[in-house]
């Protein structure tokens, strides 16, 4: 078993993504040093942590965007370790990366469509787009304008809406709440649960722990590339240490 | 990344109606050149002395050769938003593959079809060698440099281009720097222009195919374009090769129409040339590059004439205001630059981009809306 201490406990589902004693170095950074953990179908997992304690190198090991030093990652009971970004999204990953990431010099509509680069069902995709203008409604008006003339608020909206439009069973986000005013996150997450209600399942990176933890069913708190605890939502939200480390008391 | 069928087929036979009149008229213009020739020749046995026309075939093999390097480059700086440097690298390549072989097979002909025919197809197997060579050389050039993201392409492209340079410059057999001269003479009108065509068609092919639109992706974010699952390493080798492709036939077009092909013609020079050309049109921008490799060929040329012109007959007069030619180009350029940073047509195409411009020209009434002429 692993070191850290684990609170509450965990209804048992079965995985829709395992890491385990994932590695991951820059150079001579070793930015991820043996990290374990688990998404469940349909569950919502969040990484909680300090800037640089691994969250965004964890999400991109898992996608496929940088090779993992050493470790295993299995998706829906398969190896994936080490397959490319390419070859993930077609298996039901999605990665809405962080800062957003989208491409500022093409219409809303457009980026909608180069989510749903790996689709050939026209249709669908149409479908699927009107899908995502009904879940984040200012976005319907802003269906032409150029992505990088969107608000903030926006942007993020069309990065997560973007990365639902290959119709994922994974969904990992890295800190959707940055930089972006309360009310705004709370409709944003309002509809995360929305998208997790449909069986996504997500993993979930924040820097907002209280936000994090009260979507989330489960979560991971990370420090310096390791998990030093972990526990249902609640059970970390009420933890001592959780409060005072990340919820600032 | 499959085209479907359907569309395939709708893109080849879109393919093939422009390339059939490119052939027609080409053939046409190449057919009344043969004639005046022969017309001249006949004038000459007379002691009469006509204008032939020489100079003006000579200038567009150049402008030519030109847009073929310029619209292959832009796939790559353009539409994938990479940085090459070393296009004369790859023409180089073709350059020398393709016209060492012409040179070693001039004595052949395939039996069974006339000479002029003959000649013609041994040119193009020619040709191809030299733009696969070129190929291959991209390939290999690019897979381990556009692996990695950043500005690794530029620095290695560099090199190559220097590194060609050297390595001809130092093999006898490729007559170091002297040169290779007597090279069969193949570079008709026809060859050179068809070559346009094929290079524009599959640049513009390329553009509108669901290739086109991961490269823009690309372009645009790389990273973002990863996310999405677009195959970024395989995407950007794969139009790095096709532009060295056309970069080698571009350089096998040009060993045949001058007397000499020498490590001088493919320095680095030539690659900033090409580059310089590929910004003035328009980083994206087909069209564009077409045009600016068009004027920025004939411009140095026509300012010589010019220049020429002023210093009148004095001979030595006339070098020294020539000798401001190459400033004044420098110059226009960066007048083009500040007056149009993002170069003449930007990302877009010129149907896209001169109808927005010609409602402020005074229009006569019922004149027909504007529309590209290079709708190839
Ligand atoms: N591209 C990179 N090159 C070098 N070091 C990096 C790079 N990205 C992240 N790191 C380092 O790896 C560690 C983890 O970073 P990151 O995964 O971005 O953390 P977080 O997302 O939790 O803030 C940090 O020490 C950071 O400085
Ligand atoms: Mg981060």
């Amino acid at each position: 078993m692993s070191g850290h201490p684990v609170l509450g406990s965990r209804p048992a589902r079965p995985p829709q993504l395992e890491v385990s004693e994932l590695h991951v170095s820059y150079g001579a950074i070793k930015a991820l040093r043996g990290l374990s953990l688990k998404v469940g179908k349909g569950e919502v997992v969040a990484l909680i942590g300090a800037n640089g304690a691994g969250k965004t190198s964890t999400l991109r090991a898992v996608s496929g965007m940088l090779r993992p030093a050493a470790g295993k990652i299995l998706l829906d009971g398969q190896e994936v370790t080490g397959l490319k970004a390419n070859e993930l999204v077609p298996r039901g990953m999605a990665h809405a990366p962080e800062g957003r990431g989208i491409f500022p010099n093409l219409t809303t509509q457009e980026n909608l469509e180069l989510g749903a680069y790996l689709r050939r069902d026209r249709q669908g995709i149409g479908r699927d787009a009107e899908a995502c203008f009904k879940l984040f409604p200012v976005m319907a008006e802003r269906r032409r304008q150029l992505a990088g003339t969107l608000s903030g608020g926006e942007q993020q909206m069309l990065s997560i809406s973007r990365a639902l439009m290959s119709r994922p069973k994974l969904l990992l986000l890295d800190e959707p709440s940055l930089g972006l005013a309360p009310q705004v996150v709370k409709a944003i997450f309002r509809t995360l649960k929305e998208v997790n209600q449909r069986e996504v399942s997500i993993l979930l990176v924040e820097q907002n722990a209280h936000l994090a933890l009260s979507l989330a069913h489960y979560g991971y708190v990370l420090e310096t590339g390791e998990v030093v605890m972990e526990g249902s939502g609640g059970e970390l939200l009420a933890s001592p240490e959780v409060r005072k480390a990340y919820l600032g008391e | 990344m499959g085209v479907s069928p359907s569309s395939g087929l709708r893109g080849w036979t879109r393919g093939v109606a422009p390339l059939a009149l490119a052939v027609a008229v080409l053939s046409v213009l190449q057919l009344g050149l043969n004639a005046w020739d022969s017309y001249a020749d006949g004038q000459a046995a007379l002691g009469a002395e006509v204008f032939r026309p020489d100079f003006l075939v000579y200038l567009s093999s150049l402008v030519a050769v030109n847009v073929v390097l310029t619209v292959s480059l832009n796939i790559v700086n353009g539409m994938t938003g990479q940085f090459s440097i070393g296009h004369a690298g790859f023409m180089a390549v073709g350059a020398y593959i393709a016209g060492k072989l012409s040179f070693e097979v001039k004595e052949l002909a395939i039996s069974g079809l006339p000479h002029a025919v003959s000649d013609q197809v041994l040119f193009t197997l020619s040709l191809l060698a030299g733009g696969a060579a070129a190929a291959l050389c991209g390939f290999l050039v690019g897979l381990p440099s556009l692996r990695l993201k950043g500005d690794y392409l530029a620095i290695v492209t560099l090199g190559f281009g220097e590194i060609i340079r050297v390595v001809v410059q130092n093999t006898p057999a490729l007559g170091a720097a002297l040169g290779i001269s007597g090279i069969p003479q193949h570079s008709s009108l026809f060859m050179v222009w068809l070559w346009v065509f094929i290079t524009v068609l599959a640049a513009r092919r390329i553009a509108n195919s669901s290739h086109g639109r991961s490269l823009w992706a690309i372009r645009e974010d790389e990273v973002a374009a990863e996310a999405m699952g677009v195959n970024t390493t395989g995407y950007k080798v794969r139009s790095f090769v096709v532009s060295s492709f056309f970069a080698g036939i571009a350089g096998g077009l040009f060993a045949h129409f001058v007397p000499i092909i020498n490590p001088g013609s493919f320095t680095f020079v030539k690659s900033m040339e090409v580059v310089v050309m590929v910004v003035a049109g328009g980083l994206g921008s087909t069209t564009g590059a077409i045009l600016a490799a068009v004027m920025l060929t004939l411009l140095p040329e026509g300012l010589r004439s010019l220049f020429l012109a002023v210093g009148g007959g004095d001979a030595s007069l006339a070098q020294k205001v020539d000798q401001v030619r190459m400033p004044v180009y420098g110059v226009l350029l960066v007048v083009l630059m500040l007056v149009r940073p993002q170069g003449l047509f930007g990302t877009k195409e010129i149907w896209d981009v001169l109808p927005k411009w010609l409602p402020r020209l005074p229009r006569a009434p019922n004149s027909p809306p504007a529309r590209g002429k290079e709708a190839a």
